[in-house]
């Protein structure tokens, strides 16, 4: 008995097996396979692939979506040994750069300049010009990003408190003193404590520049232990730990934007995106509640960071007409249409289209926020952000291939300081070493 | 109250216990299956929704998020790589149990030293080999890799089971003027036959939920099961109801063996040898 | 890594027969062996040989160019690197802890279900269910539907909003182990508890031993050979765990649940260090090999290897 039923299974594992082919699904033929990391936006867009497929007969899409530090540990490890396992890869305009200077991509701006309406002078030009190389650009944007600040207005009413129009840090920790709610489950402000360079260290970055503190001065000597950075990273391991969510020290922009949405903060600091979710009637229960007003500040007249999700093709990809069809069509103008009609105009990619700004039925949707985001990337550049010069490009990071590794690094050990494992001194000390590590092998090859 | 009854209500009680520990001690997953079966919104309250009306649409979204293809990749790289581990391991096993080769325990030693390797430790040079051998994301990398990972296991086991036949019969068969093959066949395999299913079962078990490997050698095109999962690591938008139907659904197939097969996973895992 | 095989040479009887057949002969009885022994070599040694080579090299994958020889720079680095100790040590910790906590449990639940009772065979079957179910999946759940510092069902039941996997990080990574252990556990020592000769437990109830008395002097020497089998098994599982912490933690807050395995996929896939990330390899693989020894030797005691070879 025992024996037939197991015959049974490995029959029927076999049947299902059949399906698979020669063993590698969807190997032969041309198959897309798109790495991407899976906020919202890419979801979106991945659900409406099936529009591309229908418009491209022959080519099929095949996707890997993983959360933002699993998606950048694959990708570039894909990238830097050509392992060609992916044809399209997101990455940000970090890499960007970097890795056009090491010829791992293909150059885009043939295909740019080669597709009539595709009109890449539509890009936010701050935006367009940190993906570029040698003045082409070796990927496009899918979206693009600062930072700035939510509020719940209905709280800031009950309370009786006004938000001003350019916040500074300490009116922030103030408001967040005072709405900080235990008992009714709002805590005064989300923040970002979970590891990873693009997770709490880009907020906290931030915060960091308009203290007035840098990673490393003129001369890459590391400066994490400067008055200035251990003042900011006192205030902001105190605020998240005083009057910021429960689960601090794990939360990123995914779950933070799920507790906003969940009307359990009274404010948010993050990425501008965070508005279309924010707004969005089916997964928010704050939808037309919150104000959007400029990142805090404090030694600055500006702050926030510059980022952007685009596509670029690996130069080891094996159909790259094939692969641009489906760039072309996930960062050009009807694309923001298609996700407007079908999903919604708060759902649409922000920040990186200019066309976008002008459409009726998305200024109608993105009042509250659509100027706000804008202003806060145009404002976006080093001079503005920071107190003095610093030896690397990148606002929120700094733009060395080390990065990736001493971001995460120092990252854990913000992430252990707000969790309480270890004071904020421990952490910066362990970091100074680390990144005087990364500091010295610069100086060496100056 | 006699002794009668009393050790009656202590036997009744412990029973009752022994009930009440399996339940606690599975609780975990009887929520998942629960869970599996709620809407979103159903699926984070609090305090947690015990009544609610079920839904299938789960299980669908999971199929839509192309979830087959993965399934068939775990199915097939268990398959193949359990089958290649009996026809290699067989043989093994039985050249060192039945018809030993000079220092056996040598070489049973260098088997079982492999297992213990940290899988770790060499993942940077399977990538590149997987990458230069045009094996990277290529369910073949990971077959190869399974049955590398289960054969030292295998081999011990069937040779637990091979020692279990009874030397009377072997030379019984000899007197006999069998030949090899026969021998093999007519005496041999029918003893150990329930073993080798045994270590069959633990190897496809063993591979199925292989994590490490299938997560740094598979992207799109080999990925298994539980490459499938990581898509659900942040809590983004708390999709716990999908998730438990994912996690579900990705067990399920080894849950299903398993359960069928439990006499035989106690017989391999307790490797005949210690009787 | 062969250097562990002559260490456990036991006493065989037989080897005048085997050496004085004809050549021909042994290589007839070898050649059943050869398969699988050359597709191990190739398989676990090549890579773990690449691993050596690369040890040596200061070599970041995302900087092009940089590889080159640094003599035993590495090492030094990873010796003096404070993680790595940390590292380490949960790394023992896990093991050691979960092993013995597994067991335990394991042993409690198998002596509940070596007697009849109403629907055994269900609770059973339910017992060993964790250990079906993938890891991954076990660990998400409890990362979620368990921990979740909201709407986790731990906060639930004991009430208070802990956020366990930032307070607690090691031990929620733990007890995701070991509920997925013990069954195993369980199964093993339930055989054992089965196997023992009925008689002999009769005669002792008859001599009026007490039940503790007949679980310590019979019932737990007989299940010594389970047991042994069970904590080494576990063990060279639980060792490598990186499932729970790359699921549930991804090794912090901090380092908090870091453990080597974990550590050095950090240091391969998030640093690109493959020179440093290589050196712990074969850090750990000597570690390794030197318990590896150890556990071998019991091992071969315990099973009597030699019986083998007759």
């Amino acid at each position: 008995m025992g024996k037939r039923l197991a015959l049974l299974a490995v029959a029927a594992l076999l049947t299902l097996t059949g399906c698979a082919g020669a063993g590698a699904i969807g190997a032969g033929g041309r198959t897309l396979v798109i790495a991407i990391v899976s906020n919202p936006q890419m979801n979106d867009a991945v659900a409406l692939s099936d529009q591309f497929e229908a418009a491209n007969p022959g080519v099929k899409l095949k996707f890997v979506s993983l959360p933002e530090n699993e998606a950048r540990a694959k990708i570039t490890a894909s990238t830097a040994t050509q392992g060609g396992e992916f044809d399209v890869v997101m990455i940000s305009n970090y890499e960007t750069p970097q890795w056009a200077a090491n010829g791992w991509l293909e150059n885009l701006q043939p295909y740019v300049d080669g597709t009539p309406g595709y009109d890449p002078n539509d890009f936010v030009p701050s935006i367009r010009d940190s993906l570029s190389y040698q003045g082409s650009m070796y990927a496009v944007p899918f979206y693009g990003e600062s930072s700035f600040l939510a509020y719940r207005k209905d709280l800031f009413e009950k309370a009786g408190l006004t938000m001003p129009a350019h916040p500074t840090w300490q009116q922030i920790a103030d408001f967040a003193a005072k709405l900080d709610d235990k008992n009714a489950g709002v805590s005064g402000i989300c923040l970002r404590g979970k590891p990873g360079w693009g997770e709490n260290l880009a907020p906290f970055d931030t915060v960091a520049n308009t203290f007035g503190a840098s990673w490393f001065d003129q001369n890459w000597n590391a400066q994490l232990t400067s008055p200035q950075f251990k003042a900011a990273a006192n205030f902001y391991v105190n605020l998240v730990r005083q009057h910021g969510e429960v689960g601090a020290s794990s939360a990123g922009f995914s779950e933070c934007g799920t507790r906003y949405a969940q009307g359990q903060a009274a404010m948010w600091y993050d990425s501008t995106v965070m508005a279309g979710t924010n707004e969005d009637p089916s997964s928010s229960e704050v939808v037309g509640k919150s104000g959007y007003v400029a990142a805090p500040v404090e030694q600055t007249k500006a702050s926030g960071w510059l980022y952007t999700w685009s596509l670029a093709i690996p130069k080891v990809a094996k159909d790259k007409q094939a692969a641009w069809s489906f760039l072309n069509w996930m960062t050009d103008k009807e694309f923001v249409q298609l996700v407007g009609k079908t999903d919604g105009w708060n759902a649409v990619p922000p920040g990186c289209r200019l066309s976008t700004y002008r459409i009726p039925e998305y200024q109608q949707a993105a009042k509250a926020y659509a100027q706000p985001t804008l202003d806060s990337i145009d404002a976006a550049q080093s001079a503005n952000v920071r107190v003095q010069p610093v030896p690397y490009s990148g606002i929120q990071f700094v733009g060395i291939p080390e990065f990736q590794d001493l971001g995460t690094r120092v990252s854990q050990e913000l992430s252990a300081a707000i969790a309480g494992q270890i004071s904020v001194d421990e952490a910066l000390d362990q970091s100074q070493k680390y990144a005087q590590t990364v500091g010295d092998s610069y100086r060496e090859t100056k | 109250m006699t002794t009668h009854t009393q050790r009656r209500f202590g036997r009744a009680s412990l029973t009752v216990v022994t009930w009440v520990i399996a339940i606690l001690f599975v609780f975990p997953l009887l929520w998942m299956i629960l869970t599996s079966f709620k809407q979103e919104a159903d699926a984070y309250t609090d305090p947690p929704k015990l009544a609610f009306g079920p839904t299938l649409s789960q299980f669908a979204s999971i199929l839509d998020r192309g979830f087959l293809p993965y399934l068939a990749n775990s199915a097939f790289v268990t398959v193949v790589s359990t089958l290649i581990v009996l026809l290699v391991g067989v043989p093994a096993a039985y050249a060192l149990s039945l018809a030993p080769v000079p220092k056996t325990s040598n070489v049973l030693g260098f088997f079982l030293s492999t297992k213990m390797l940290p899988i770790v430790a060499a993942i940077i040079p399977l990538y590149v080999i997987s990458q230069k051998t045009q094996l990277l994301d290529n369910v073949w990398a990971l077959i190869i890799l399974y049955t590398a990972m289960n054969l030292p296991l295998a081999i011990w086991m069937m040779r637990s089971f091979f020692l279990e036949v009874p030397t009377e019969m072997i030379e019984a068969g000899r007197v006999d003027g069998a030949k090899l093959p026969l021998l093999l066949s007519r005496v041999i395999l029918p003893v150990v036959a329930p073993g080798i299913a045994a270590t069959a079962l633990i190897c496809v078990i063993f591979s199925w939920t292989e994590f490490f490997y299938a997560v740094n050698l598979t992207a799109a095109r080999a990925g298994t099961v539980p490459v499938f999962l990581v898509g659900f690591i942040t809590s983004e938008g708390l999709y716990w109801a999908q998730l438990s139907a994912a996690a579900l659904l990705a067990s399920l197939p080894v849950m299903i063996v398993g359960w069928i097969a439990q006499n035989h996973l106690v017989r391999g895992l307790s490797m005949g040898a210690v009787k | 890594m062969t250097a562990v095989a002559p260490s456990l040479q036991t006493g065989r009887t037989s080897r005048t027969r085997t050496t004085a057949k004809p050549k021909g002969a042994a290589w007839a009885r070898r050649a059943p062996l050869l398969p699988a022994l050359l597709f191990t070599i190739v398989v676990t040694q090549i890579p773990f040989i690449v691993t050596v080579v690369y040890s040596f090299q200061s070599w970041n994958l995302v900087r092009p160019g940089s590889s080159h020889f640094v003599g035993v720079q590495n090492y030094v680095d990873v010796f003096t690197d404070s993680q790595f100790r940390v590292a380490l040590l949960n790394t023992v910790l896990i093991t050691v802890v979960c092993v013995l906590i597994a067991l335990l449990l394991g042993l409690g639940l198998a002596i509940l279900l070596d007697r009849k009772f109403l629907g055994r065979g269900v609770v059973r079957t339910l017992l060993i269910t964790p250990f079906l179910i993938l890891p991954a999946a076990g660990a998400l759940l409890w990362k979620t539907t368990m921990f979740d510092p909201t709407y986790g069902l731990l906060n639930f039941v004991f009430g208070g909003d802990t956020d366990w996997l930032s307070e607690f990080p090691l031990s929620s990574v733990m007890v995701q182990i070991i509920w997925q252990w013990t069954p195993f556990m369980m199964l093993l020592l339930l055989a054992g508890l089965q196997s023992q000769p009925k008689d002999v437990l009769e005669a002792a109830s008859v001599d009026g031993a007490g039940r503790w008395r007949t679980f310590a002097s019979i019932t737990l020497p007989h299940l010594s050979r389970y047991i042994q089998l069970s904590v080494l098994l576990g063990a060279i599982y639980i060792v490598n765990s990186f499932d729970a912490i790359f699921l549930m933690t991804q090794g912090g807050p901090g380092t908090a649940s870091t453990n080597l395995p974990y550590y050095i996929y950090q240091r391969a896939f998030q640093g690109f260090d493959v020179g440093q990330s290589s050196a712990m390899g074969v850090i750990v693989v000597i570690m390794t090999l030197i318990v590896a020894t150890f556990a071998l030797r019991l091992m071969f005691r315990t099973f009597d290897v030699s019986r083998g070879v007759k």
